[in-house]
């Protein structure tokens, strides 16, 4: 099949689209604007719903409408609209609700900028509502991963019944890459507990209220047991180079991409650097990074925010290598080379180190 | 056994017992001579008469009748504070021929969720909102609410309700009957048998709607609240009836359900083998040629464009990767965006590879397409040793000369206003780069060309400056044979 050359917002709603989403609800956002515009063309031509909702606040609630009447439904925003939908996000998440969530961050805090960064790491891997809940996030590197973890996060949405975030930065979003878009599937039928206005659905109730506290804890407890199920089943990463490294750099999304010509860079200059990108933020690639672990003498992370990631990865590493950190924010990316010679000045003193315990 | 006549009996869209409750199941959470009880009854009564217990959605937000579900035996949904009327909203999108009745409090429906009703109204969303006016918060335990009268003691205005710090009270119905899409709005009370046999009425009627496909209707229940009000039921009744009215008069305040149009339902999906076309994603169609026999030669071009906005920097970048695709190569186009894009600069890195592309970023580029001055000035010194500069200008501007990289300086534009039109000047850059690197054949070039540009004469020209662009390449003696 032909590769078509495809901005990455668009390629966000086509792949919804072809994997028989229907139901779009947003507000604009730049860098996300064109996943709305792009919706609002070809949601109505396939069959489907559009709907500027008044805010991002209503935009989240129609999703939870949506998904409780049993349909796959998406929106897309960016930090501010992220952190206005929140709220929304924890009752999607408490009431089993499945749908997905695309953030395509800008700069931030407040108003911030309209440039790539990845500050909004926090707010969305975390959980940035209330109460004991997580969203299962996915971090795509390139518009074909745009395409195809779309097409993942309505099966994980749908699976765990809970809402799923395709976390992208500003430029994932707006550069065009080749894509191979899979063939279209048909909107899946309802689910047996979405209220749908039959005779058969009519018991069926779509709530995150228990008020008796046993009741509650109950509940608790289950979703953490879907989390726990998703920890385990649902890590995604790619290793790249991983095999021999001795210093690992750590990136996701566009950095990723920036690390990925440092290696090559790198290897050339005689260093053994490889990459671990996190393709699932949450459930985080932990175990790898334990096994990298046993081998690396360092890691780097690189990210467009102020050491959100690196919080991770110095958990999922606890100590036992030194994990060191490069930030760039506010909308500025490193170049390869930049990074190069950061890692130059990290792994001087480790190789100074090395001979002076060998020597 | 004696044998009786059942004159009067529970609604059907009841449930027999409140199992949902967790005790006390013969009876409501409500207080008594609250109204919640009473609306619910008239409600259960016109789903009954209507015979559309199955179809009925019943969203009830944060409130006293957040547990409207214990008693409604249809289907339930709870929603978050004031979001009643967005969740109905897309309730109604996704199931149309269900009856969505979205029960709001005056707290939910008038205070937090005032954007969401606004809105709902304004779009006529074929829904019914049955709005609870008891003028306080009752689950919180009495705060102020919107519709709180002046001079009212709430437990957050003690003092009592003041124009000057709370301002006036609310009124939904005069407000949403100033929008041009509400279908029916009436206002109601409970304050005594009369006035229940109207509320019921309107109860109906505003479900009525729904079924026969109208737009939006809200009736909004004058109710009363004798916990908070500390009022005995008789006395609380009494308040609905004399008092409440002076603020907000009943009756009908918008009423087109005579004339009103069925909203359109929407249209039948196109079958699935359709979908591919209609977001043209080229499913089944075969490689083309190019793409099918990968090119042998290895390709690195690292490209930045740079330039104003509206010199086709952007334009520019996409000829070139869709190009780099068709012959087979990997490519990817990154520009900046945002603002800049709509004045000032604009620039966009392109990269053409045999191999995989691993940075899609262009900071050492080996070929730099500066279309201005300070486009110049910015990314020169970043051009690889032996990679191309071509610079839209007649002479390059003093020290900027660099001797480690091939340069071409030409007044692109005004080749191409000679050609025209002076928008082209990117595509007569672009013919020159691909002849003085050799990088794409003819073919490439116009099959992108044939895929971007959709009007013939936009095509004639940028063929034409394309050529000019190679002529421009191959006098400054930079041909790659
Ligand atoms: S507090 Fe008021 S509104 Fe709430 S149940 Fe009691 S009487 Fe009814």
């Amino acid at each position: 099949m032909r590769k078509q050359l495809t901005k990455g917002n668009e390629a966000i709603v086509k792949s919804a689209i072809l994997a028989g989403c229907r139901t779009f609800y947003g507000y604009p956002i730049t860098p996300a604007s064109e996943i709305a515009e792009a919706a609002a063309l070809y949601m109505p031509q396939a069959g489907g719903v559009f709907l500027q909702a008044e805010s991002e606040v209503a935009a989240i609630n129609m999703l939870y409408g949506a998904a409780a009447a049993g349909v796959r439904c998406m929106t897309a925003s960016s930090g501010p609209g992220i952190s206005l939908m929140q709220e929304g996000i924890s009752y999607l998440a408490g009431a089993e609700l499945p749908c997905v969530i695309a953030d395509i961050m800008r700069g931030g805090p407040g108003l911030g900028n309209i440039a790539p960064e990845q500050g909004d790491y926090h707010q969305v891997v975390k959980g940035g509502g209330h109460g004991n809940y997580r969203t299962i996030v996915l971090a795509p590197d390139s518009v074909q991963e745009m395409a195809g973890l779309t097409a993942l996060a309505f099966d994980l949405a749908d699976e765990y019944r809970n809402p799923v975030v395709v976390l992208a930065d500003g430029y994932i979003g707006q550069m065009m890459e080749p894509v191979e878009f899979p063939p279209a599937s048909a909107p899946r039928p309802a689910p047996g507990w979405a209220v749908q206005g039959t005779a058969e659905a009519r018991r069926n109730l779509i709530t995150s209220i228990y008020l008796e506290p046993d009741g509650l804890e109950a509940h608790v407890r289950k979703l953490d047991a879907k989390y726990r199920q998703a920890e385990e089943r649902e890590v995604r990463a790619e290793a790249w180079r991983t095999e021999d490294a001795e210093i690992v750099l750590v990136g996701y999304g566009i950095v990723a991409r920036v690390l990925k010509a440092v290696v090559e860079q790198a290897r050339a200059c005689g260093l053994a650097v490889g990459l671990l990108r996190p393709i699932t933020l949450y459930p985080f690639p932990s175990g790898e990074l334990q096994r990298l672990s046993r081998r690396a003498r360092m890691f780097l992370v690189v990210e467009l925010s102020n050491g959100q990631l690196w919080e991770d990865v110095r958990l999922a590493v606890e100590g036992r290598t030194p994990v060191e950190l490069y930030t760039r924010v506010g909308g500025n990316v490193p170049s390869a080379e930049e990074v190069l010679a950061v890692l130059w000045g990290k792994a001087r003193p480790l190789a100074e180190r090395e001979e002076l315990v060998h020597g | 056994m004696a044998s009786y006549t059942v004159a009067y009996e529970k609604s059907k869209s009841f449930f027999e017992a409140y199992e949902r409750k967790a005790e006390l199941q013969h009876q409501t959470h409500y207080c008594p001579g609250c109204g919640h009880g009473i609306v619910h009854k008239l409600i259960a009564n016109a789903i009954d008469e209507l015979g559309i217990q199955d179809r009925t959605i019943l969203i009830t937000p944060v409130g006293c009748s957040v547990f409207a579900y214990y008693y409604f035996d249809t289907g339930n949904i709870q929603s978050a504070h004031g979001r009643a009327a967005a969740v109905a909203t897309a309730v109604k999108r996704a199931r149309p021929d269900s009856i969505v009745l979205s029960y709001q409090g005056d707290g939910d429906l008038a205070a937090i969720g005032s954007a969401e009703i606004l809105h709902a109204a304004n779009r006529g969303e074929g829904i019914t909102v049955i709005f609870i006016n008891n003028a306080i918060y009752g689950m919180t335990g009495g705060q102020v609410a919107p519709t709180t009268l002046l001079g009212q003691k709430t437990t957050t205005t003690p003092f009592g309700r003041s124009e000057w710090n709370e301002g006036y009270p609310l009124k939904v119905a005069e407000l949403l009957a100033s929008l041009e899409a509400p279908v029916y709005i009436e206002r109601v009370g409970l304050g005594n048998n009369k006035q229940i046999m109207q509320a019921g009425r309107a109860v109906r009627r505003a479900i009525e709607n729904q079924v026969r496909g109208l737009g939006f209707s809200l009736v909004e229940v004058l109710s009363p609240c004798p916990t908070i009000w500390k009022l005995d039921p008789v006395d609380a009744q009494r308040r609905v009836r004399e008092e409440m009215p002076k603020t907000f008069p009943l009756g009908v305040f918008r009423d087109r359900t005579k004339e009103a149009a069925a909203r359109p339902r929407p249209p039948a999906p196109p079958p699935i083998a359709e979908i591919p076309r209609i977001l043209s994603v080229a499913n089944g169609l075969p490689r083309t040629k190019a793409e099918s026999q990968r090119s042998t030669i290895q390709v690195d071009l690292r490209v930045k464009i740079a330039g104003f906005g509206g010199q086709g920097v952007l334009m520019l970048g996409e000829v070139l990767a869709e190009a780099g695709l068709d012959a087979g190569l990997e490519v990817s186009w990154l520009p900046s965006y945002g603002p800049e894009m709509r004045s000032g600069t604009s620039n966009c890195h392109v990269r053409l590879a045999s191999r995989p592309i691993d940075s899609p970023l262009v900071s050492r580029p080996n070929a730099l397409l500066a279309l201005n001055e300070p486009s110049l000035d910015k990314f020169l010194t970043s051009v690889e040793a032996g990679g191309w500069v071509l610079y839209n200008g007649a002479a390059l501007p003093d020290g900027c000369a660099r001797a480690d990289v091939h340069t071409i300086s030409e007044n692109f534009t005004q080749l191409a206003d000679e050609l025209g039109d002076s928008r082209a000047g990117n595509m007569v850059m672009l013919g020159a780069l691909l002849e003085a690197t050799g990088m794409l054949s003819g073919d490439s070039i116009r099959t992108a060309l044939e895929r971007l540009v959709k009007s013939q004469r936009w095509l004639e020209i940028d063929r034409q400056a394309l050529g000019r662009g190679r002529e421009v390449a191959r006098r400054g003696g930079f041909h790659a044979s």
